[in-house]
């Protein structure tokens, strides 16, 4: 047996506490399968050893929860029998590596999650962050995840309807790759992974298991250097076309009464899959791993358990309906094997050539996991009182920022995905602050969006968390939806670091914060930690994925404009500049401390903007929030988007910059086309509304300011992007 | 009763059933590409995706499912026959449709609503204006129409171009060609017309799109029926 040295410890990223913990489990010394079955499963990215005591503060019930943060995904209730299942999902460091394959696998992998609890996937959106443009790699790697995403779910016939795409110098070396999906399913028709069953057989269905992306989620557990795209191996490499299969093979197989439960293999492959199951059902399994279907020839227990290939499923069966099984499998043309059966002993015996390799107690080594309460410290940041700029023109400043990359049109990467297909896409990329996808064979509809300012988290994680959360639920709102749920994926660096602690602990208050006084309940969710290179780490970014629901798509709000329209702004502006992108953009500046968020005044905005969608749709023409830019980014968006002019008058008394680039939060701009239905409404409704001005002209004017023509703007505009893909 | 063909990797055979039903009223029977025999149909439709993954090469290895010999004798026997996109890709590699269908010229993936010009003398088109404009979603990498000079001529001679891509004042230049198909050519017939490929989904764009379009296209085949 190999000697378990500090070395072979340090390679299977296990401190010697831990190691510790483990003779205490088994009370001998575990061999080399064994220690790298417990590496994985002890892995940040599979325990959440660092942040699992403070997951467990999220709000995660509402009545409209069918099923919470656990299992593969969250399952909400939509009325009529219908459920939306939905997760977000990282595929951070192996994107960095290799961003083709990186990103893609990032997209099969949620999209499992998705169908093996029985829902097709309807959606797909993706929330990116980069470094900055001038970064050398910047341009492949956006060039490779976003062919990648596309290449994959184009092929699986999955629509990607949305999401981000940001540029920061924090993610120079550790860019962040965060995919939500989104399926449809019958309540009643929920599929669950804890195993049940006497001595049911365990079959294995799909791809061919290889070496790829052996210990892929110690990887994801672990800092970069230098070094790190030696990492290569570790990435797993996507098969579109067999997810395909897989997908339509399952759901086809879960018409029939076959499945008992089911697990696809992720992050730590076999392992995981095999362990949760067993564990949520309070089963033993025996596994033969003689049986496994392999790629590669002479591949060790080692390297089959730990191995990351992906399009891959475990279930369990009811043996009565083996043959049905396997009739649907080979009808697509996929290899099912029964590779193990239930039992009631609670123990993991791996078996090959008769022999056991493998004997663990599946409950201790899952339940017991560690879970650290890790010391956490805010870091102090000196304020450095910037010497005072130079003036600049505000529209000069302006066309800085429409011409930014983080304005700029993203149409020549969103054509890059199939958004239609299904031809349930009501509202896709760029058409209005959230995507809007009908359910299938009626009036209903689920509006998708993701949202993080990274620069307010780093500032302030509490409040940072915090506006996201509301930011999501705004987007939502100016759509006429109704927020129901949210799903979150937290990006942060070294969980050991006292000051990483400290984000990502008050992130996950000011989610929970911002969550529950919206009821807008967290039902799933990812961590990835230790996203650093060389000790420097990325900004903290709680993503969060907001699903919310409207019940006639007809009566929707997009960014849209018309002639003669009445433009409105509803919610406060006070004006607040400190960290907007006003200053990132023109001055290099991040200095204070994000807006104030009052979620009492956000919850009645929405709310109001919520009604008057569905009361007043006849009279509205366009929606669309505030947010990083200001109003005046929020016009030009709406202008450029409809190749109309908006002619604006600042209110007296403002101070015109902090008025137009301000990005107090809560904010809406409305267009009617008659003014004294909103303005009734907003009195009524106790809301601050303003009404700033009208829709004339072909060009962006601020009356006694300036005025740059649709043309330019759309130039400026579209040039990032196009330059980007070309 | 309508047919659609349906091979592993195919992915708007699902929609297209359901812009059939809503549009035509009529069963639809789903055609697994394993078939020998279909059903006596009034039409057959192959649909988009990405048939066998795209291995080898788009619509190659579909050429060789039983199912396609049955369209291929059907063909023959004058029943119309229909493919999208990835059903074009078919088509041609079935050699049902002259030229082949070879990546774009910009090779990355394209989604977008496109402006295309219909020509209204086909049983597929009947319901459109002559040289009417339309508007209609496509979704490839793979849609650049090549085929050698007597090929092109001889479509052109004998009215066989029934979808170009165009401005949206119908001018048909390079500025207003997606994928860099000769001629602007989005979709052809045969010489006996009852064959169609194009490389648009009107299939998507049936009731939420801003200009439904693809109804006209679906009245045609009504008007057939």
């Amino acid at each position: 047996m190999k000697k378990i040295t500090k070395k072979l410890l340090s390679h299977h990223n296990l401190t010697e506490e831990e190691y510790q913990k483990i003779l205490v489990i088994l009370n001998r010394e575990p061999n080399l399968l064994e220690l790298g079955i417990f590496s994985v499963m002890w892995s940040e990215h599979c325990s959440y050893k660092s942040t699992k005591k403070w997951l467990k503060t999220l709000p995660t019930r509402a009545p409209w929860v069918i099923c919470g943060p656990g299992e593969n995904a969250g399952v909400i209730d939509i009325g009529d029998d219908d459920a939306l299942v939905f997760k977000m999902e990282s595929h951070n460091h192996p994107s960095f590596i290799e961003p083709y394959q990186g990103a893609a696998t990032g997209v099969g992998g949620i999209m499992r999650d998705v169908f093996t609890m029985g829902a097709r996937p309807i959606a797909n959106l993706n929330s990116l962050r980069f470094g900055e443009p001038k970064n050398p790699k910047t341009n492949y790697l956006v060039n490779g995840v976003v062919s990648g995403i596309g290449d994959y779910g184009n092929c699986v016939g999955i629509p990607t309807v949305g999401g981000e795409c940001f540029f920061h110098e924090c993610y120079n070396n550790n860019i962040l790759v965060n995919a939500m999906s989104v399926g449809l399913v019958k309540k009643n028709k929920i599929f669950y992974s804890a195993a049940k069953g006497k001595s049911f057989p365990i079959i294995y269905v799909g791809a061919k298991t290889g070496r790829d992306g052996i210990h892929g989620a110690t990887m994801a557990s672990a800092e970069f250097d230098d070094y790190s795209s030696e990492n290569r191996p570790q990435v797993q490499v996507g098969d579109p076309f067999t997810e395909k299969l897989l997908l339509e093979a399952c759901l086809e197989l879960m018409n029939t009464k076959a499945i008992v439960s089911i697990q696809d293999m992720g992050a730590a492959g076999l392992t995981s899959s095999s362990f949760e199951m067993a564990s949520k059902g309070n089963k033993g399994i025996d596994l033969n791993i003689d049986k496994i279907p392999l790629r590669e020839k002479g591949m060790t227990p080692y390297e089959i358990m730990l191995s990351e290939t992906q399009e891959r499923m475990l279930m369990v069966i009811n043996p009565e309906y083996k043959k049905i099984t396997s009739e649907i499998f080979n009808k697509w043309g996929l290899e099912s094997v029964e590779v193990g059966n239930l039992n009631d002993t609670q123990q993991m015996k791996i078996f090959s050539k008769n022999k056991i390799q493998c004997n663990l107690p599946i409950n201790d080594l899952v339940k017991n996991s560690p879970e650290y309460d890790r010391n956490s410290k805010k870091k102090r940041i000196s304020v450095k009182h910037s010497p005072k700029k130079k003036d600049i023109p505000i529209k000069e400043s302006f066309k800085k920022i429409i011409s930014n990359e983080n304005f700029s049109n993203k149409r020549p990467l969103f054509s890059q995905y199939d958004f239609q297909v299904m031809a349930d896409t009501v509202l896709g990329p760029q058409e209005s602050d959230s995507a809007v996808i009908r359910i299938h064979n009626t009036n209903k509809a689920v509006a998708l969006t993701s949202d993080c300012n990274p620069i307010y988290c780093k500032a302030n994680p509490y409040r940072g968390a915090m506006i996201a959360v509301a930011e999501s639920w705004r987007n939502l709102c100016a759509v006429g939806a109704k927020p129901m749920a949210i799903t979150d994926n937290l990006n942060f660096g070294n969980p050991e670091k006292n000051e990483i602690m400290h984000e990502i602990k008050e992130s996950i208050r000011g989610i929970g914060d911002a969550c529950s006084l919206l009821n807008f309940p967290v039902v799933s969710g990812n961590v990835s930690l230790y996203n650093e290179t060389n000790g420097k780490s990325i900004y903290p970014t709680p993503v969060i994925g907001g699903v919310g629901l409207l019940k006639n798509y007809k009566k929707k709000a997009t960014i849209n404009l018309e002639e003669n329209g009445k433009i409105f702004v509803i919610g406060k502006t006070y004006g607040h500049l400190d960290l907007s992108m006003y200053k990132k953009i023109v001055f290099n500046e991040e200095l204070g401390q994000p807006p104030n968020l009052d979620l009492i005044q956000e919850k009645k905005n929405g709310d109001f903007i919520r009604n008057y969608i569905d009361k007043f749709n006849h009279e509205l023409i366009g929606v669309h929030d505030i947010s990083e830019g200001g109003i005046i980014v929020g016009l030009a968006e709406m202008v450029i988007k409809c190749n109309l002019g908006v002619k604006i008058k600042i209110p007296q008394k403002k101070n015109k910059k902090n008025w137009l680039f301000g990005e107090d939060q809560s904010r809406y701009i409305v267009v009617v086309r008659e003014k004294n239905s909103i303005e009734n409404e907003a009195l009524h409704a106790d809301v601050f509304i303003e009404n700033i001005g009208v829709v004339k002209g072909n060009g962006l004017k601020i009356e006694k300011l300036f005025e740059i023509s649709n043309k330019e703007l759309i130039n400026i505009n579209s040039k990032f992007f196009m330059e980007c893909f070309n | 009763m309508i047919s659609i063909v349906v091979f592993p990797g195919s992915n708007c055979d699902r929609d297209l059933k359901v812009a059939i039903e809503k549009t035509l009223k009529k069963k639809v029977d789903m055609v697994w590409h394993k078939t020998a025999h279909i059903k006596k149909s009034d039409m057959i439709f192959v649909p988009g995706g990405f048939s066998f993954g795209d291995h080898l090469r788009a619509g190659i290895l579909a050429t060789k499912s039983p199912a396609m010999k049955e369209v291929e004798r059907l063909s023959k026997k004058g029943v119309p026959i229909i493919g999208i996109c990835n059903g074009f890709q078919i088509l041609t590699e079935c050699k049902l449709l002259p030229g082949i269908l070879i990546k774009n010229t910009n090779p990355k993936f394209l989604c977008k609503s496109i402006d295309l010009k219909v020509d209204n003398n086909s049983i597929f088109t009947s319901s459109f204006k002559n040289n009417q404009i339309i508007k209609l979603p496509i979704a490839h990498s793979q849609g650049n129409y090549f085929a050698d000079k007597k090929v092109l001529n001889s479509l052109e001679d004998n009215n066989q171009v029934i979808l170009r891509y165009c401005s949206p004042k119908g001018q048909i230049n390079n500025n207003f060609n997606p994928n860099g198909s000769m001629n602007n050519i989005a979709g052809i017939i045969n010489s006996s017309k009852n064959v169609f490929g194009l490389m648009p989904h009107p299939e998507r764009a049936i009731d939420l799109t801003k200009q439904a379009d693809g109804i006209l296209f679906f009245k045609s085949l009504n008007m057939y029926l």
